[in-house]
């Protein structure tokens, strides 16, 4: 299991520097909109998670509830039914509290995600020769950047606390489908000399935004539009920072790894 | 600590390297999965800002 091992080491120190990285860029640049997103949605009636039962929302609020029987079945469905026992007063149990132990938290999950990211990036990067510096590690960054950000992002924008959204498993299994599918596309462009397989990789980005992300019923929000901009800037703008420095981290701790440094061109091969 | 070999762990066969970076991704997809996916609400309150910041689906 020597390679494993070496695989996790390095995904270990990309993902803890480009997860602290991107926790810190957080801090400034989406956090802030998320706590005056957060603000709307207080005012419009507490932190509800059943945004695909809209029209049920502002009756569970009232009854401080949002998990009261009264709610679709639709919505059960994705609620975890130990929570929904266990949270009669609270609306959604443990919270880290705001402040110190929120940016903690924010910044343990960060690391946890790039440590996630980068595990998926040193492994498959392996399979194509393995990243040989940090310039190759920035073109392995962009790619993870158009794959996990970009491309889902254009179907399911960033979203605010407060604003509607389709159901969640529909939404996370679109997700997962269009990152697989520009995965694919994108491996089949750099590392296939064939055109109709370019032209295949072409359908597969393109076939999940013309079957189309779940969208909501409404899209009647509180968040004023400029909020949501703004923070749709912000995240694709830290992510594709967060990607670059994944990507640069694995290729320079890699090269120190092995002490060589294949060329670019010779790993696109 | 490898000495100069030009990929990660070379003395390896090929199906045993296969095995090894196959598993290292499969890691990483279930890290992913439990931080950014999980429907647990605990899990959900913790990493709240980060999914919102990564842009997983969310709520």
């Amino acid at each position: 299991m020597n390679l494993f091992r070496n695989v996790v080491f390095i995904a270990a120190i990309a993902g803890l520097v480009a997860g602290v990285v991107l926790a810190c860029m957080q801090a400034y640049a989406t956090v802030p909109l998320i706590l005056k997103a957060e603000v709307y949605e207080q005012a419009e009636g507490g932190h509800n998670h059943d945004h695909a039962a809209a029209p049920a929302a502002p009756a569970d609020a009232a009854s401080g509830n949002a998990m009261s029987s009264a709610a679709p079945a639709a919505s059960n469905a994705m609620t975890p039914a130990p929570a929904a026992a266990a949270a009669p007063e609270e609306d959604e149990g443990w919270a880290p509290a705001d402040g110190f132990e929120r940016f903690a938290f924010n910044v343990v999950s960060n690391v946890v995600t790039g440590i996630g990211f980068a595990l998926i990036l040193v492994a498959v990067s392996e399979f194509a020769g393995g990243i040989g510096n940090w310039r190759q590690g920035v073109f392995w960054g962009l790619a993870g950047f158009a794959i996990f950000t970009l491309a889902p992002g254009l179907g399911l924008p960033p979203e605010l606390p407060a604003m509607p959204a389709a159901d969640l498993t529909q939404r996370q299994i679109w997700w997962l489908a269009t990152v697989v599918a520009t995965a694919i596309g994108l491996g089949l462009i750099a590392f296939r000399k064939s055109l109709p397989l370019a032209i295949l990789a072409v359908l597969l980005i393109v076939a999940p935004h013309i079957v189309g992300a779940p969208q909501p019923d409404s899209f009647e929000t509180p968040i004023p539009e400029g909020l949501h901009h703004q923070f749709v800037v912000a995240v694709t703008l830290t992510n594709l920072v967060f990607w670059l420095v994944l990507g640069a981290v694995v290729g320079v701790v890699r090269g120190r790894f092995t002490g060589t440094a294949t060329s670019l061109r010779d790993s696109f091969a | 600590m490898n000495t100069a070999s030009v990929s990660l762990g070379a003395s390896v066969s090929s199906q045993s390297r296969f095995m090894q970076l196959a598993l290292a991704a499969l890691l990483g997809t279930f890290i992913i999965g439990f931080v950014g996916f999980s429907h647990i609400d605990a899990v959900h309150n913790a990493g709240h800002d980060n999914r919102h910041s990564m842009a997983f689906p969310c709520h």
